[in-house]
């Protein structure tokens, strides 16, 4: 990142885990002695809408909101809301996507199709896209709802925090019995080769 | 350092200045205020029926000597808007502060109020920080004016501030010894002979918050390029920082009474003055009246919230904006599987019935592909309307029946009142109590009619049947949501009586029981004539795929979020979904 504050937004449907994926990261970036700003919007319905977490962070940080055209980076946890969100990417940004669809209500009841392609519609805007097969590798981890702390392994490799942070992180968040298989789920997602589509 | 929500930092700031109660109703944005008081030992942090009980009860505390505080969302400060108003008067013996948080752009809200006109209209001081260290911060700071000036203080939050997590620097708790209660009818009891000389002392009071303010390092002038001057409050500085690094910024964290003086000068330092702020053009309009050329935003940002880009463009300078993809297929909010709301509506809308609706998750009926609500205005209105509607429907020959619908924290909240008013002028409104136990859509707090504190502890339960009884109606029928079949036996006979009645459908929410075993629903292949009947429940559970005769929908179940509830199971009509193991 070349300016001084990073903005990270982060989309995907209520109940993935985001919420607690977003903590992390910025659990993990305050432990780096760095400024950091969340805002994320509940309320409405308890599970399944869709959900958005703006992180930014720097030296110095004021506004909490992303502007449209202003995100390095997007994290989707599915692939639908990579699209719903893409342009509040900046042109030339990487986005992360989960490889998990979840069809919404619309799509449920019929008058609507998924989209297909998702990926690689994403990539014709000219983002940076890495696939992040994160239930899978949550899956191997050995517990399905660690998907979004797969993401945030995946994350880590393109943002300047020192493992011991994240890991301080995820120590303080998660309930205890949950530790390890979240923390192998980051090691897992840090490690894991995404398929990118544009080199970023 | 703790990295903290606006609302957790508020909780903490409490914390530290001593507040001993305090009192709230759930309300997003506001909801957590609470939740994190509750946690901490030494405060008595309660949930009230409704906003106005809960302004009363931290009323009397700081009456009787000790700092208290109650917490709402925007909308809740219209309920005890009659208790603040007085307050205003009287002031108190201890530190009274009051929570209003807005909810710019709606995210979860039935309007889009800008309560500084509160603070105004009501001559109390409001504060307005702008990231979660300042409202620790300035929750401290609200107590100190309140017992200097003996006023009530409200501090107003928007959503941004409310749910956006910042780095707080913590402080330690400071002592604050009880007061002690000096009867004062003069002061306190508000008969017209003793309010009309406290308004005098009102108004002399708001020329002394005035002087302070002038003065208050609440009110800061960060020193810049002075051919631009930018004042902006809470979190619009934050935005209008960050659009333009370089100008002249006036912060006001004290955003009324404004400091007069303070911004005469500002405004003589710089080029171009501009106000910056979210909703109404409230500073604007203040300043304008100071006699002062601003310019202010123009009115399409009266709507919704700010972002840096928005505020950059409103300063002339420029701001990449890109445009959404366009035909996604919506997500919208939607009820959870096997929620026991559901069911309800789908009778509901079996009986073609006019739904005087409420606010809580049950609202989301009003969207596809349960299309089954007709009004919703603010908490407790249905039965007011259900009851006005029928009338207008017995003038105009209208034969369509009419229920109010509305969950049980609501009832509790405001619906008691307007249901005493139907039995009492002779109507024969039904009223459907949809009790699951919680108050379910702020994030399952208690309330009286679950017989728990805010704090998880058992305490008396009130029981809803007696209560509706003792308001006057005979006809009290408890019907269980899972069971379609007699729930609409139960729903016709009450909507068909010429006497007022309550049905209280009772299930506790889903999300109470989860981690329950379930069976879930199972499709039989061979006996789905893929009729969509099943899909119309709305059921997040339930998919469609066109693998029916002309490429139909055939209902298909995810097993994972199932909750078992048995709904699209009674609701077919072949037989074609089970509920047992394969």
């Amino acid at each position: 990142m070349s300016s001084a504050t990073t903005s990270i937004m982060m989309a995907g449907v209520g109940g993935q885990g985001i919420i607690l994926a977003s903590e992390v990261l910025c659990h993990a970036l305050m432990h780096a002695g760095l400024d950091v700003k969340k805002s994320e919007v509940h309320g409405m319905a308890q599970r399944g809408g869709s959900v958005r977490t703006d992180v930014r962070f720097g030296d110095k940080i004021y506004a909490p909101l992303i502007s449209a055209g202003a995100a390095d980076i997007l994290v989707a946890f599915e692939q639908l809301e990579a699209l719903r969100y893409l342009h509040f990417l900046r042109p030339d940004g990487l986005v992360l996507v989960s490889a998990e669809c979840i069809a919404p209500l619309t799509v449920l009841t019929g008058p609507h199709p998924y989209p297909e392609s998702i990926p690689d519609r994403v990539a014709e805007s000219g983002a940076a896209v890495q696939l992040v097969d994160a239930p899978a590798i949550a899956e191997r981890a050995g517990n399905v709802r660690t998907a979004g702390i797969a993401l945030m392994g995946a994350l880590s490799n393109h943002i300047a925090v020192p493992a011991a942070a994240w890991r301080k992180a995820i120590l303080s968040l998660v309930p205890e019995r949950f530790r390890d298989v979240n923390l192998d789920a980051f090691r897992r997602g840090r490690r894991a080769k995404p398929r990118g589509l544009n080199a970023p | 350092m703790r990295f903290l929500s606006g609302n957790e930092a508020i909780a903490r700031g409490a914390y530290e200045a001593g507040v001993k109660l305090a009192a709230a109703y759930p309300g997003t944005p506001s909801t957590e205020i609470l939740e994190a008081l509750a946690t901490y030992d030494g405060i008595h942090a309660q949930w009230s029926p409704n906003e106005k009980v809960a302004l009363d009860v931290a009323f009397g505390a700081a009456l009787g000597g000790v700092r208290a505080m109650a917490a709402m969302k925007h909308v809740g400060l219209n309920v005890a808007a009659d208790s603040l108003f007085t307050i205003s008067y009287t002031g108190s013996t201890a530190g009274l502060v009051v929570i209003s948080a807005d909810d710019p752009a709606m995210h979860s809200s039935q309007n889009e109020q800008d309560n500084r006109h509160y603070a105004r209209a009501a001559k109390v001081p409001m504060l307005e920080p702008a990231d979660s260290q300042e409202a620790k911060d300035f929750v401290l700071e609200a107590f100190r004016i309140s017992e200097e000036f003996d006023t009530p203080v409200l501090l107003r939050t928007t959503t941004r501030i409310s749910h956006g997590k910042s780095v707080v620097r913590l402080g330690k708790p400071v002592s604050a010894a009880p007061r002690h209660f000096e009867r004062d009818t003069r002061k306190y009891v508000m008969i017209p002979g003793h309010a009309r000389p406290r308004h005098v002392v009102v108004e002399e009071r708001l020329e002394r918050l005035r002087e302070f303010s002038n003065r208050s390092p609440l009110n800061r002038v960060e020193m810049g390029d002075p051919s631009i001057g930018i004042i902006a409050a809470g979190v619009a500085y934050q935005y209008a920082r960050d659009a333009r690094p370089d100008a002249w910024l006036l912060r006001l964290g004290m955003s009324y009474p404004l400091p007069d003086e303070l911004i005469r000068d500002f405004a003589s330092r710089v080029k171009r003055l501009y106000v910056i702020e979210e909703l109404d053009p409230f500073l604007e309009t203040e300043i304008a009246a100071m006699g002062i050329k601003v310019r202010g935003k123009p009115p399409a940002m009266q709507l919704g919230e700010l972002d840096a880009g928005a505020v950059a463009a409103a300063l002339g300078g420029r701001s990449p904006r890109t445009q959404p993809v366009a035909d996604l297929p919506g997500r919208p909010p939607v009820l959870c599987p096997g929620c026991p709301h559901s069911g309800v509506f789908h009778v509901l809308r079996k009986l073609k019935a006019v739904v005087a609706g409420d606010i809580g998750c049950y609202t989301l009926s009003v969207l596809p592909p349960l299309e089954c609500m007709d009004t919703c205005v603010c908490m407790g209105a249905s039965v007011g309307h259900a009851s006005g509607l029928e009338r207008a429907f017995a003038v105009a020959g209208d034969e369509r029946p009419v229920v109010a619908a509305l969950g049980d924290s609501t009832f509790v909240h405001a619906g008691i009142t307007p249901l005493i008013d139907v039995v009492y002028n002779q109507g024969c409104t039904t009223v459907i109590i949809l009790d699951n136990r919680t108050t379910a859509m702020t994030g399952r707090q208690n309330h009286p009619a679950t017989g728990r504190t805010a704090r998880g502890e058992e305490t008396h339960e009130l029981d809803l049947e007696a209560l509706c009884r003792a308001c006057g109606v005979d006809d009290v029928a408890v019907a269980d949501p899972y069971d379609l079949g007699a729930l609409e036996q139960t729903l016709k006979r009450a909507i068909s009586a010429r006497h007022p009645s309550v049905v209280i459908t009772r299930r506790e929410c889903v999300l109470l029981t989860r981690g329950a075993r379930r069976i879930p629903a199972r499709v039989i292949e061979d006996a789905c004539v893929a009729c969509g009947l099943c899909l119309s429940l709305g059921c997040p559970a339930l998919g469609g795929t066109p693998t029916g005769p002309k490429g139909r929908l055939k209902p298909v179940v995810a097993v994972e979020l199932c909750a078992g509830c048995g709904l699209c199971a009674q609701i077919c009509r072949h037989e074609a979904i089970v509920m047992e193991r394969i």
